[in-house]
């Protein structure tokens, strides 16, 4: 399973869990929950290519940012994906680049959902369980 | 099961607060501060018993943690309307004093001044009905929402810069709007101290395609009907604009699109990283705050005032085009249709005002969450049209049981730093809402019913089921017995466009 929507956390938003068997996934994964939430992945065509590079000394604050520039993406370059590769490396800091592909929003052609505000900071967790990565986020919607 | 999974699980479980809560009136409930540590004054919540058992435990632990904010007053309030936030829970009122207290974006929200606003016009449910169909398509055709909508007023850098500093002011000027609209807004459409360059170029980049769109999820403009059996208070209705029986109105539900949204991700970040230099902590990381009087503090709320700015005149120019699709299809003037506005009120927004605290006046930031502002008559900050009767207050319903139009009462100051409810509340989450419903189903059934609804997103039209919201009436009698609050007019939907 990439993702879950939690029911009942934080209900006029949209509470979900993603997973990953090492944070390349998980972030890949969260990133996808994301524009699912936003619009059917399924009806979005790969044509464009974007990257996202971000440098954070934490791995959670690095989550935070790569969500909120999807919907940042979002609003100010009307763009939505529906491929996403993340890479992430550890020096000094956790140095992402993610290759994303997508298309801009076409309402004839996408099947909308909801124009997500923001990434909350409300119960938002990365956690380490045996081999499984997982993160759970509350978008407001 | 996930550890996640587990945690989630406890918090299924009722709140302690229950076990503690004092029924201190009969539609007040009192967490006391010894509830939790940290708290330095009780919670209080408005509700019934019925509204008060619905409410889910995140409300609970919300507000008192909302009640350990430095310098907060009297009480840390909830609304009968109340649910489980971020942060805040929605209808979550709190007020600090501006020299000791704090300022926390999470009490205002994502949505920066988030609001309401309605429109009356001179027409009548017979009149609209035969052309309801054709109404809605063209209001749903002509105001751009869901994800990714344009707006129809193109801004230069510059122009935008004047939409955050000068509001609807600014709109009115390029002929988006009436004169007369500019008092009937809270405000009058402009929070003062308003400055741009605390405002980053990602929040520009955001926002300035955005002006002039609805935007999804709660946000719509509904056309409504006046009946006269829902009248309550006919002089006041009267001086509302509502005078007729049947008389259609328009209520629109938005607020400051993706650039608010932006400016509070920016300074929430600001925050966490400034706290620790202040010494605060807090039970929730979005409650995330700064002392008023701190830099920080400081210039997150000129950048609000810039976010509230852009929401007033968001509703602003959509109001504009409303009255042009009104215009088109009935062939006459808004002049002639006489779509006055009744009023605009913020709903997610702090603001510097003076209140009573043990009997001396004091400056206080008042944080209102999913809350409206209800001054009673008299009070300098209402327009002289309202001077007599008090603050018209919007309660958005859901689009399937409708809406109120309330005033606020002069006790509001005493019980809630002049606050009330802002709309009927969710009791259902959105994911549960759309595993009951389909969207399509929905659509189909509300037509049956005499509403038409169109929305960009079917599935965003399951979310907003009615069953999915408390029972308004329930909500707007709870602040009525508080006397906070009175109703005026209940508004029954027929057309709605939603995001």
């Amino acid at each position: 399973m990439r993702y879950k929507i939690l029911e009942d956390v934080a209900i006029a938003d949209v509470c979900f869990v993603a997973y990953g068997k090492d944070i390349n996934e998980l972030f890949g994964n969260a990133a996808f929950a994301t524009e699912e939430i936003m619009v059917d992945t399924k009806t979005v065509k790969p044509r464009v290519s974007h990257t996202i590079m971000l440098d954070k000394e934490k791995l959670e604050d690095l989550l935070y940012d790569f969500l909120s520039e999807l919907i940042f993406l979002k609003d100010a370059d009307s763009l939505v994906f529906s491929a996403i590769t993340v890479k992430i490396e550890k020096n000094k800091t956790y140095r992402l680049t993610a290759l994303l592909k997508g298309e801009p929003l076409d309402r004839k052609h996408h099947v909308l959902r909801a124009d997500v505000k923001a990434v909350t900071l409300h119960m938002f967790t990365i956690e380490k369980n045996k081999s499984t990565w997982s993160c759970q986020v509350v978008l407001d919607v | 099961m996930c550890k996640m999974e587990e945690e989630r699980e406890e918090k299924q479980i009722p709140s302690k607060a229950l076990s503690v809560i004092e029924h201190s009136s009969e539609v007040t409930w009192d967490i006391p501060a010894s509830y939790k540590k940290g708290m330095q004054v009780p919670a209080r919540l408005f509700a019934t018993e019925k509204l008060l058992q619905a409410m889910d435990a995140g409300v609970f632990e919300q507000v008192t943690n909302v009640a350990c904010l430095p310098g907060i007053q009297k009480h840390a309030y909830c609304m009968p309307d109340g649910h489980w936030g971020y942060g805040f829970p929605i209808g979550g009122v709190a007020a600090m004093d501006v020299n000791e207290g704090v300022i926390s974006p999470g009490g205002i929200g994502f949505d920066i001044n988030c609001g309401m606003r309605l429109l009356t016009t001179n027409l009548t449910f017979n009149d609209v009905q035969p052309k309801l169909k054709q109404l809605v398509d063209t209001l749903y055709n002509r105001v751009p929402s869901g994800v990714g909508g344009k707006g129809f007023v193109k801004l230069t850098k510059e122009q935008f810069r004047d939409v955050m500093l000068s509001g609807p002011k600014w709109c009115v000027g390029q002929g988006l709007g009436w004169e007369e609209d500019l008092e009937r807004t809270e405000e009058y459409g402009c929070i003062k101290n308003a400055n741009a360059d605390k405002i980053s170029e990602k929040a520009i980049s955001r926002g300035i395609g955005q002006l002039g769109t609805l935007g999804s999820g709660n946000h719509y403009l509904e056309v409504q009907v006046a009946n006269g059996g829902n009248i309550f208070d006919e002089k006041i209705a009267k001086k509302f604009g509502i005078t007729q029986d049947g008389q259609i109105v328009v209520m629109l539900h938005c607020g400051s699109r993706g650039f608010g949204h932006q400016v509070a991700t920016d300074y929430l970040k600001t925050f966490s990283e400034a706290m620790p230099k202040y010494g605060i902590t807090v039970n929730d990381r979005e409650l995330a705050c700064a002392p008023f009087t701190s830099n920080e503090g400081q210039d997150y709320y000129q950048a609000m005032a810039c976010a509230a700015n852009m929401a007033f005149s968001n509703r602003q120019v959509i109001a504009h085009r409303i009255r042009e699709c009104f215009a088109k299809v009935f062939g006459k003037s808004a002049d002639e249709l006489e779509m006055h506005q009744v009023y605009d009120v913020a709903h997610n927004i702090a603001k510097v005002e003076e209140h009573k605290v043990d009997g001396k006046w004091k400056k206080l930031v008042v944080h209102r969450k999913g809350a409206t502002r209800c001054f009673g008559p008299g009070e300098k900050e209402l327009p002289k049209v309202y001077q007599e009767t008090g603050q018209p207050v919007i309660i958005g319903g859901s689009m399937e049981t409708g809406s109120y139009l309330l005033v606020g009462l002069e006790k509001a100051r005493e019980m809630t730093f002049g606050s009330t409810a802002h709309g009927a509340g969710r009791t259902m989450s959105r994911a549960k809402a759309k595993r009951n419903v389909r969207g399509d189903l929905l659509q189909k059934e509300m037509e049956k019913r005499g509403i038409i609804v169109k929305s960009a997103s079917m599935s965003g039209l399951a979310e907003e089921a009615g069953f999915a919201y408390k029972d308004i009436s329930e909500v707007v009698d709870t602040m009525e017995k508080a006397g906070v609050s009175k109703k005026v007019v209940a508004l029954r939907p027929i057309g709605n466009v939603k995001g």
